[in-house]
């Protein structure tokens, strides 16, 4: 691929409905405001439903708004790389910490 | 003088620039994931005495702080999209209203503060206080850092310095306004909502 032709590849990417996104976001944000006063459910649905309503708010961001969607599998390799560092490390540590106290 | 997107391309056929900011934000998505992460491991170890947000934090306030924060996002992937058609004065527009709403947020974040404060939930008051104080703080300074870019942004905008063929430093500073953008939204529901 030609140096130009990899200089238009941003540019030329459909553009993301914009509004679509910040309609949804919007709407999520809501929802996730209405889900965390409903008391009549368990505590861990609520929780798990919160949660599901975040990452999928901040998946939208990601690919739409950052433009994810439309880059090259580095650029993922990049993002989701640390994150299961962190996670990996935030899960060994919450395990860690369950085995000491039991 | 600024090169255009084809004269920064590296071998991995991406714009160096744009990588870069990439790189950038894998440190600062470790950064707050291991803030994040040490707070839920905090919190799971002090159930019983953690206390309910809601009885704390003002939620409500927090909830129009976050809708102000994604339109924020909103207007800047506006600003983007008119550049790229040749829309100079939309570009403008758009960075005045993301920097006017990132101030915004910054204001109702520090007037939430001033009321915490008064009604003693301080950093040194309680884990949750600890806690809190440093997500939120944290969070808060890399928008007043993504604020500061924009005026740059937007001053550069004012000379003439984007066009249809040249705006790059545009969408590297909109990959970390909305980077901002989307921590806050897990913070919102990890530290309010949750």
């Amino acid at each position: 691929m030609s140096e130009a032709a990899v200089a238009s590849q941003a540019a030329t990417h459909q553009s993301p409905n914009y509004k679509a996104v910040f309609w949804s976001l919007f709407f999520l944000t809501i929802g996730e405001i209405i889900v965390a006063n409903l008391h009549q459910f368990p505590k861990k649905i609520t929780v798990v439903t919160l949660v599901f309503l975040a990452v999928v708010k901040a998946v939208l961001v990601a690919l739409f708004y950052m433009h994810l969607k439309f880059e090259k599998l580095i650029i993922y390799l990049i993002v989701i790389f640390p994150l299961f560092l962190a996670a990996t490390l935030t899960i060994l540590v919450l395990f860690d910490k369950v085995r000491v106290y039991s | 003088m600024e090169q255009s997107h084809a004269g920064r391309i590296g071998c991995l056929g991406i714009d160096s620039r744009k990588l870069g900011i990439w790189l950038f934000l894998a440190s600062e998505i470790m950064f707050f994931t291991g803030l994040i992460g040490s707070y839920i491991v905090l919190r799971f170890h002090n159930l019983s005495t953690w206390p309910v947000p809601s009885s704390v934090l003002n939620i409500p306030l927090t909830g129009f702080n976050t809708f102000v924060l994604v339109c924020s996002s909103m207007t800047f992937v506006l600003g983007l999209a008119s550049i790229q058609r040749g829309d100079t004065e939309g570009l403008q527009v758009g960075m005045f209203l993301t920097i006017v709403l990132g101030t915004l947020f910054l204001t109702v974040q520090v007037n939430e503060y001033k009321a915490l404060v008064h009604d003693g939930f301080t950093i040194s008051s309680s884990i949750f206080g600890s806690c809190f104080f440093t997500l939120t703080g944290f969070h808060g300074a890399h928008v007043f850092a993504g604020v500061v870019w924009l005026i740059v942004i937007f001053v550069k905008s004012l000379r003439g310095r984007f066009t249809p063929e040249d705006y790059a430093a545009v969408e590297l500073a909109g990959l970390y306004w909305h980077f901002v953008d989307l921590v806050w939204i897990i913070l919102f529901t990890i530290l309010y909502l949750i």
